[in-house]
C-alpha cells in the first residue's frame, strides 16, 4: 500500500528518506506534509498549505458589518470564532459599548461550537488515528500497519463513542442556532452585540440540550482521551516542537476585556503578556509577492502561485520574531485551570503545568483540548444563569467614516486576529492572522520552522510504508 | 441528462432509509409539501429497493468545509445511517480514514470500477486561474493534482454530479468580486471542457442536510430531479422565501423591524434579501427545525447565483 513513496532505502539504514503525505486527511482544508526520516525518526520537515481563496482582496471596498458574515466562510467549523473576531474589530471601529446581555449571547453562541468543534476534532477527525472504525467505507481502505493498539473490546467502546458523537456534536450545532440562527455560519453575531434576545424558552431548549453534551464531556471524551494514554502512551513522550505559545484570550467574562481563557505568550519557558504590536507575518517562503515581516494593520496580500522557493498559501505569523504554537495546549498552558478529576485521578496533578514536558506532545494536545472543553462547558453553565431573558444584546451604531479596529479571539484551533481599517465608510484593508497560520505556517525569513514542522522533529515514523505517527502529531493541532 | 432507467440501475439491493425518514426528509417536519406531489407510488417501492453501496466520492476545493459539517446535521436519516447504510462514501477529504497516496488510489479505482455510474460530489469553488495552482488537493508520483484537475478527470467519469453549497454552484465567496483566484463552479467547469455529465445544483452557504441527502436519494431512485433556471432542484428551491415568510402579514400592516433584534416585523428595511430568494428555509428550518436566519436577523440571500455580491451590502434595503 502506498500513502508515501519513500525515495530510497528503508528506515534504519542511516540515509535520510522523503515521505510525503498529500492530501493531509481529516484537517479542515488543505495540507501536504512532507517529512525526511533518518534512522526511524523525522529530521526534518515541511507543511505545505495548498488552497488560496482571497478574503482579504475580497474583503475590500465592501460595507465593514458585512465582514462578519463573510470571514465567517473561511472555516465550516469554527465560523463562530471568526464571527467573534470579526464583530470584536468593527465594535472596536465603531466605538461600540456592548451590552451584558450582548456580550453573554454571545459566549453561549460561541461556547457551544467550542463544544462542537472539540468533540468534532477529537472523534470524527483524529480518532481513526487510535481506533479501527467500521470495515466499510470511508473508514477503509487503511494504512495496512497502521499500529491501532486498543483491544476489541476498547476499540468497539471507541466506534461507538464515534456515532453517539455524530449526535453530539448536532446537539451543539442546535444550542448555536438557538441565539445564532443557523448553524454554520450564524447570522445572530454582529457589530453591535448579538441578534436573538434570548427569551426564557430558548436558554430553556439551550440548557436541556446543554446537559446531554455535558454528561458526554464528563463521562465520555475526558475519560477516553485519558485511556489512550495507557496504550498510546509513547506519544505523551514525542512532538513538543518549539514549546513556544500564544494565546489571545477568549469569552469576555466582563466589559473591561479579561476572558475566561487567558491571553498570553509563552516563549522560551517564561510568560509574558501579550502584546498585539509584536505580531508579524513572514512571506519569504510564502506564496506571496507581499512585504514581509509586516504587522497586520500594515499587511498586505499579494498571491503568486509561481513564486520561486515558496511551498506554501500560508503566511509564517511570528511573535517577537519567534515561532508559537497556539490552540487549547496554549490557552490550557496559559490559564492553568485546575483539571477534570478524570485528569486528576489519573495524572495524580491538579493542573497541566505540573506534567511539564509531557503536555507537549502528541496525547497532551488532545488531553489539554479535552480539558478545556470541560472549562467552557463549566462556563456556559455559568452564562446560562447569568443570561437575562428578553433584556436588549444590541446596541446600534452607525458606520464610522474612518476608522481601524483590532478583534483578538480564539477559534478551537487557536489564536484568531482580524484588522479592519475603514475609509470612507468602506473597508480599505482587511487582515486575517487565523489559529491554522501560527501552527501550519511554513519557515519564515530567518529560516525557523513553523509549530508543526518544529514539532515533527523526532517523531518515530519505524515504517515510511506507514508513516501513522506523523498525521497523529498534526492532528493533534487540530489544524 | 441521463434517463431514469439507467440511474436506476445503478442501484444495489437493500433499503437503507425507512420510507418514514424519507418522506418527513423530503417534506420537512413542518410537512408544507405532501408527498403525493412530489413522489409517486412507484418511486418510493424503487427507493425500498435500496441504495446500499452506491458509490459516492466527495471532492473539495475552494471552501470552507461548512457544507460537510452541515451535512453532519442530518436529522432524519441521521449521518451515520446514511453512511452506514445508505451510500458509500469512498472518498472525503474531511471524514475518511486514509491519507495521500492510498487515499487517492482508492478515490481512482473506483471512478473506473464505477465509471458512469458513481456520484461525484463537489464541495467548494474550482479556481481556473494560474492553471488551477490556487487549490492544489494531493499528488501522485510527485505529481500535484488541481482541483480543476480532479473536477474535470472524475466529472467526466462520474454518472452525476452534485455541486453541493453556493461555491461549487456557482462559485460562491471565493468568487466574489476582488477574487484572483478565477473561481467558478462545477457548470463554469463542464461548459468550458464540454463535459456533458448531469449535475445537480444544491446552493447554500452552506447547504442544508435535507436539500443534499433528498437529491441524492432523488436522484439514485427516480434521476435527475426538476430543476429550475439555475439548476437546483424545485423540490427545494421552488418557492420564494418573502412570498412564504411569516412575517409578511406584518408587512401587509406596515409594520418593520425596526432593528436586526426586533423579534416583529418584516425585515426588508435591513436588508433582508427574502424576496430576491427561492428556498424552502420558511417552512424546512435549520437544525433540526430550530431557527432560521429570517426569524434571527435577515436573509442573505446565499443559495443564489449572485450570492455574495448581489445581496452586498447584507444590511441595506434592496
Amino acid at each position: 500500500m502506498a500513502g508515501c513513496k519513500p525515495k530510497s532505502e528503508p528506515a534504519g539504514s542511516g540515509k535520510k528518506i522523503k515521505v510525503s503525505i498529500d492530501p493531509l486527511t481529516r484537517v479542515e482544508g488543505h495540507l501536504k506534509a512532507e517529512v525526511e526520516v533518518k534512522g526511524g525518526v523525522v529530521v526534518d520537515a515541511r507543511v505545505f498549505g495548498g488552497m488560496y481563496r482571497g478574503f482579504e482582496q475580497i474583503l475590500k471596498g465592501r460595507d465593514p458589518r458585512d465582514a462578519a458574515q463573510i470571514t465567517q466562510r473561511i472555516c465550516g467549523v469554527c465560523p463562530t470564532a471568526h464571527a467573534q473576531a470579526s464583530v470584536l474589530a468593527l465594535d472596536d471601529a465603531f466605538g461600540v459599548k456592548l451590552t451584558d446581555n450582548g456580550r453573554i449571547a454571545r459566549n453561549l453562541i460561541l461556547g457551544a461550537n467550542f463544544l462542537q468543534s472539540h468533540i468534532l476534532h477529537f472523534y470524527h477527525l483524529a480518532a481513526l488515528d487510535y481506533v479501527n472504525g467500521p470495515d466499510v467505507a470511508p473508514f477503509v481502505p487503511r494504512y495496512e500497519k497502521n499500529d491501532i493498539r486498543l483491544d476489541k473490546a476498547t476499540n468497539a467502546v471507541g466506534v461507538n463513542q464515534y456515532l453517539e458523537a455524530l449526535e453530539m456534536r448536532k446537539i451543539c450545532h442546535e444550542m448555536v442556532a438557538l441565539l445564532g440562527g443557523k448553524m454554520p455560519h450564524v447570522q445572530g453575531v454582529v457589530v453591535g452585540g448579538a441578534t436573538e434576545i434570548p427569551t426564557a424558552k430558548i436558554l430553556n431548549e439551550y440548557a436541556v440540550r446543554f446537559k446531554k453534551v455535558k454528561k458526554f464531556v464528563e463521562e465520555k471524551y475526558l475519560p477516553l482521551v485519558y485511556l489512550l494514554a495507557g496504550p498510546y502512551g509513547d506519544l505523551l513522550k514525542c512532538g513538543g516542537g518549539h514549546k513556544n505559545l500564544i494565546s489571545y484570550g477568549v469569552f469576555p467574562i466582563d466589559s473591561k476585556g479579561n476572558t475566561l481563557l487567558k491571553s498570553g505568550v509563552y516563549t522560551d519557558g517564561k510568560f509574558s503578556k501579550l502584546d498585539s504590536d509584536q505580531i508579524k507575518e513572514y512571506v519569504k517562503y510564502s506564496f506571496f509577492d507581499s512585504g514581509t515581516g509586516l504587522h497586520p494593520s500594515v499587511g498586505e496580500t499579494n498571491p503568486n502561485p509561481y513564486k520561486k522557493g515558496a511551498y506554501s498559501f500560508i503566511k509564517a505569523p511570528r511573535y517577537n520574531g519567534k515561532p508559537h504554537e497556539a490552540g487549547p495546549l496554549s490557552r490550557v498552558w496559559i490559564t492553568n485551570p485546575e483539571l477534570s478529576k478524570t485528569g486528576q485521578d489519573t495524572l495524580g496533578v491538579k493542573t497541566i503545568r505540573e506534567i511539564g514536558d509531557a503536555a507537549f506532545s502528541v496525547l497532551g494536545r488532545h488531553v489539554a483540548r479535552a480539558e478545556e472543553t470541560l472549562v467552557v462547558a463549566n462556563a456556559v453553565e455559568q452564562w446560562l444563569t447569568e443570561a437575562k431573558p428578553g433584556k436588549e444584546t444590541l446596541v446600534s451604531t452607525p458606520i464610522p467614516k474612518s476608522a481601524e479596529g483590532l478583534g483578538l479571539s480564539e477559534a478551537p484551533r487557536g489564536a484568531l486576529l482580524h484588522y479592519v481599517n475603514i475609509k470612507n465608510s468602506v473597508i480599505e484593508n482587511y487582515q486575517i492572522t487565523s489559529a491554522t497560520i501560527w501552527n501550519t505556517g511554513p519557515m519564515d525569513d530567518m529560516g525557523q520552522r513553523g509549530a508543526i514542522e518544529e514539532a515533527l522533529i523526532g517523531i518515530p515514523v519505524p515504517d515510511p510504508k506507514n508513516p501513522v505517527n506523523v498525521g497523529r502529531l498534526i492532528r493533534s493541532f487540530d489544524p | 441528462m441521463k434517463d431514469e432507467q439507467e440511474l436506476h440501475e445503478t442501484q444495489q439491493e437493500k433499503p437503507g432509509v425507512s420510507r418514514r425518514d424519507f418522506l418527513k426528509t423530503l417534506t420537512g417536519t413542518a410537512a408544507g409539501i405532501g408527498i403525493s406531489q412530489v413522489f409517486n407510488p412507484a418511486v418510493i417501492a424503487a427507493m425500498k429497493e435500496g441504495l446500499k453501496n452506491h458509490p459516492v466520492l466527495w471532492i473539495q476545493g475552494q471552501g470552507c468545509t461548512g457544507c460537510s459539517v452541515s451535512l453532519l446535521n442530518s436529522v432524519e436519516p441521521t449521518i451515520a445511517k446514511v453512511l452506514l447504510d445508505v451510500i458509500s462514501l469512498q472518498f472525503h477529504p474531511t471524514i475518511m480514514a486514509s491519507e495521500g497516496e492510498t487515499a487517492l488510489e482508492n478515490m481512482y479505482r473506483i471512478a473506473k470500477e464505477y465509471k458512469g455510474k458513481f456520484s461525484l460530489v463537489v464541495e467548494g469553488a474550482i479556481p481556473m486561474a494560474a492553471d488551477g495552482k490556487y487549490c492544489i488537493v494531493g499528488e501522485i508520483d510527485h505529481k500535484e493534482i488541481t482541483m480543476l484537475d480532479l473536477t474535470k478527470e472524475l466529472g467526466e467519469m462520474a454518472g452525476s454530479v452534485l455541486a453541493v453549497g453556493t461555491c461549487a454552484a456557482y462559485g460562491g465567496i471565493p468568487a466574489a468580486k476582488g477574487n484572483v483566484t478565477g473561481a467558478t463552479g462545477v457548470m463554469g467547469v463542464f461548459k468550458k471542457y464540454g463535459i456533458k455529465t448531469p449535475t445537480v445544483n444544491i446552493p447554500g452557504c452552506p447547504i442544508h442536510p435535507d436539500w443534499v441527502i433528498g437529491s441524492i436519494v432523488h436522484l439514485l431512485t427516480k434521476g435527475v430531479p426538476e430543476l429550475d433556471a439555475d439548476g437546483r432542484p424545485v423540490l427545494f428551491f421552488g418557492e420564494n422565501i418573502h412570498e412564504n415568510c411569516p412575517h409578511l402579514d406584518e408587512l401587509d400592516e406596515g409594520i418593520m423591524s425596526a432593528s436586526l433584534s426586533d423579534p416583529k416585523g418584516c425585515r426588508m428595511d435591513l436588508g433582508c434579501a427574502g424576496p430576491d430568494t427561492n428556498a424552502d428555509c420558511f417552512q424546512r428550518k435549520w437544525n433540526s427545525g430550530l431557527n432560521w436566519c429570517v426569524d434571527n436577523a435577515i436573509c442573505i440571500g446565499c443559495v443564489e447565483p449572485g450570492f455574495p455580491d448581489a445581496s452586498s451590502p447584507f444590511y441595506e434595503a434592496k
